[in-house]
C-alpha cells in the first residue's frame, strides 16, 4: 500500500469537506474492498477518511410509507438479519446472504457495497492494460480470459461486470440512494446510480467527487410473498456470481399483477428490463411466460470466447428463479438452485 | 488532522491493553503478529479470500487482514490465544480435536474463531446452513468434513457445553 494518512470524519459535512478537496482523499468504512485495492496498488490515497463515527449514516429506521431507511454504515450482516428487513424485504436479505462470506458481511457496509469495484482479473493486475484502471490503455479481457465477464451492455472499451448481490435486489426493489455533497443533499433512483461502461469505463457510478452516500430508502412496496434470489457460480459458496437473478411477483390467483426481475453478473450494473416486466403483466405465472420474459431480458446478449455459455445459463436461471419465487420455501442457503 | 506518521494507539486484545505506535496502513493482522507477537492468527492470502486471519472484534468474526489497526482502538479483540478460558479448552477447540477437524493446522485458528462467531450469531441450524456460514474459511487439506462435524457436535451435543 502507498503511505497514506488517516483521519476520522466527525460528521457528514466533515467527510464531504475532507474528500472534496484537490487532494486524493478516499473514504473508508468497512474497508473490505478498498484495503484490498490499496494492497494491489490498483488504487491509492493521500488520506483515508474514516466515516464510521457518522451518526446520520447509521441504523435502520421505518419510513412513513411503510418503507425502510437503511443507514449507509449499517453492515451487510446486520441489514440481512434485521427483523424488519427479513419480514418486509426477504429478497434483499437473501441476496445479501448470497454475497461474500460471514466475516466480510460482518465488516462490509451498505454504502460500501454500492461502491465496490469490479473483480475483473485484469483490473486487479496492474501489469496489464485496463481502461477502467488506466483510461486509454486498452481492455485485456475482450481478447483474454473472460469467463466472468459481461454479456449485456458492454462496450469495446470494457466488458467488466459489477459484482454485488445486494444491489441486484435493491435494483429489483426500486431503492433510492440518499447522497450528501458540497451542494447539499440529493436522491438518486437505484437504476440511475451505476453506469454502463461506454467509453468512460473508469466511472463505475454517478457519485461526484466529495459526495457521500448516507442511506438507502426501500419503498413501501415489499414483495414478501413471492420472491427468490438465485446465484450460480464456480463454487457452491463464497465466490462471485456467473449469473444471479432476483425475482419478485405480486400475484392474484396466479396471475401476475406486478413483476420484478433483475440480473447480476451479466453487466456493468444490475440489469433490469421494463419491457419484460410489462410483458408479464396480467399473464399467468408459468414456465412458458417466464421463458418468453427471459428472451426479452436477454435480447441483444452477446458473450465472448469464454463466457458465451452465460447467455443460455442466464435464460435457464431466470426461468428457474421465477419458478422458485412461486414457492419461496424452495430457496436454499447460499442461494443455490432449488432441489 | 490527517497524519501519515506513527500514531499512538491502544489495542485491547484478549482482555489486555497494548500501547503501540503504529503507521496508518498496518493491518490488524500484522499488528497482532509482528507487534503484539500473537502469532496464532495466520496470514494466508492477505486479501480476504481464505479466512485464516479471522479474529473476533467485539464478538463478531472479522478478517484481520482487511482491517486497519488504527480503526480498532476501543474494540475488544479476541484471537485464538484468547479463546480458551482458565486453562480449559473452548468447546469448539475440544470438538476440533475429537472430530479430526484439521490436518496441517494452518487454517485452524481462523476456523475456530469463525466457528465461535457462528455459534454466537445463532443463525445456522441445519448442516447445510453451517456449511454455508463457514464458507469464508478455506481448508486446503480438505478437512472440511471434520470441521463441519465438529461445529455440528458443539451445536447438538451437551457434552461440549
Amino acid at each position: 500500500m502507498n503511505n497514506f494518512a488517516y483521519s476520522k470524519a466527525a460528521d457528514v459535512n466533515d467527510a464531504v469537506s475532507q474528500t472534496s478537496s484537490a487532494t486524493d482523499n478516499k473514504i473508508i468504512a468497512g474497508g473490505t474492498n478498498i484495503i484490498d485495492l490499496l494492497k494491489y496498488f490498483v488504487t491509492e490515497a493521500d488520506t483515508l477518511v474514516d466515516i464510521n463515527q457518522i451518526k446520520e449514516a447509521k441504523g435502520i429506521t421505518e419510513l412513513p410509507d411503510g418503507g425502510l431507511r437503511l443507514g449507509a454504515l449499517h453492515t451487510n450482516a446486520d441489514t440481512a438479519y434485521n427483523p424488519l428487513v427479513e419480514e418486509r424485504y426477504p429478497l434483499l436479505s437473501k441476496a445479501i446472504l448470497a454475497g461474500a462470506s460471514a466475516q466480510i458481511r460482518n465488516m462490509a457496509t451498505n454504502g460500501g457495497n454500492l461502491l465496490q469495484r469490479t473483480r475483473c482479473y485484469y483490473f486487479y493486475d496492474i501489469h496489464t492494460p485496463c481502461n477502467k484502471r488506466e483510461p486509454g490503455s486498452g481492455c485485456s479481457a475482450i481478447q483474454g480470459y473472460n469467463r466472468i465477464h459481461a454479456i449485456l451492455g458492454h462496450s469495446e472499451d470494457c466488458i467488466a461486470v459489477f459484482p454485488s448481490d445486494m444491489c441486484v435486489a435493491l435494483t429489483a426493489l426500486d431503492a433510492l440512494i440518499n447522497i450528501t455533497g458540497t451542494d447539499g443533499e440529493r436522491t438518486l433512483a437505484f437504476a440511475d446510480f451505476h453506469r454502463l461502461p461506454g467509453d468512460t469505463p473508469h466511472l463505475d457510478n454517478n457519485l461526484r467527487k466529495g459526495e457521500v452516500i448516507t442511506s438507502i430508502n426501500l419503498p413501501g412496496r415489499a414483495f414478501n410473498k413471492n420472491f427468490s434470489y438465485l446465484k450460480l457460480r464456480d463454487r457452491s459458496s463464497y465466490s462471485f456470481a456467473l449469473i444471479s437473478v432476483a425475482s419478485a411477483f405480486d400475484l392474484e390467483n396466479n396471475i401476475i399483477k406486478e413483476s420484478r426481475i433483475a440480473l447480476g453478473g451479466v453487466a456493468h450494473k444490475p440489469w433490469r428490463s421494463k419491457e419484460a416486466e410489462d410483458f408479464l403483466m396480467n399473464k399467468e405465472a408459468n414456465e412458458q411466460h417466464f421463458a418468453a420474459a427471459a428472451d426479452i431480458i436477454l435480447k441483444g446478449a452477446e458473450g465472448f470466447e469464454h463466457n458465451n455459455f452465460k447467455v443460455e445459463l442466464a435464460k435457464k436461471a431466470i426461468i428457474r428463479n421465477c419458478l422458485m419465487a412461486l414457492d419461496p420455501k424452495s430457496q436454499r442457503p447460499g442461494a443455490k438452485p432449488s432441489l | 488532522m490527517a497524519q501519515n506518521k506513527k500514531q499512538a494507539l491502544t489495542l485491547r486484545v484478549n482482555g489486555q491493553d497494548h500501547q503501540l505506535e503504529i503507521l496508518p496502513w498496518v493491518s490488524l493482522l500484522d499488528a497482532l503478529r509482528d507487534r503484539i507477537h500473537l502469532t496464532g492468527t495466520k496470514k494466508g492470502c492477505d486479501h480476504g479470500q481464505c479466512g485464516a486471519c479471522t479474529v473476533l472484534v467485539d464478538g463478531k468474526r472479522t478478517l484481520s487482514c482487511l482491517t486497519l489497526a488504527v480503526m480498532k482502538e476501543g474494540s475488544e479483540i479476541t484471537t485464538i490465544e484468547g479463546i480458551s478460558k482458565d486453562g480449559k479448552l473452548h468447546p469448539v477447540q475440544q470438538a476440533f480435536i475429537d472430530h479430526d477437524a484439521f490436518q496441517c493446522g494452518y487454517c485452524t485458528p481462523g476456523q475456530i474463531c469463525s466457528a465461535v462467531g457462528l455459534l454466537s450469531e445463532n443463525r445456522a441450524e441445519s448442516r447445510e446452513e453451517v456449511q454455508e456460514l463457514m464458507s469464508g474459511n478455506l481448508c486446503r487439506c480438505g478437512a472440511n468434513r471434520g470441521i463441519i462435524n465438529a461445529v455440528m457436535a458443539v451445536k447438538e451435543n451437551k457434552a461440549y457445553e
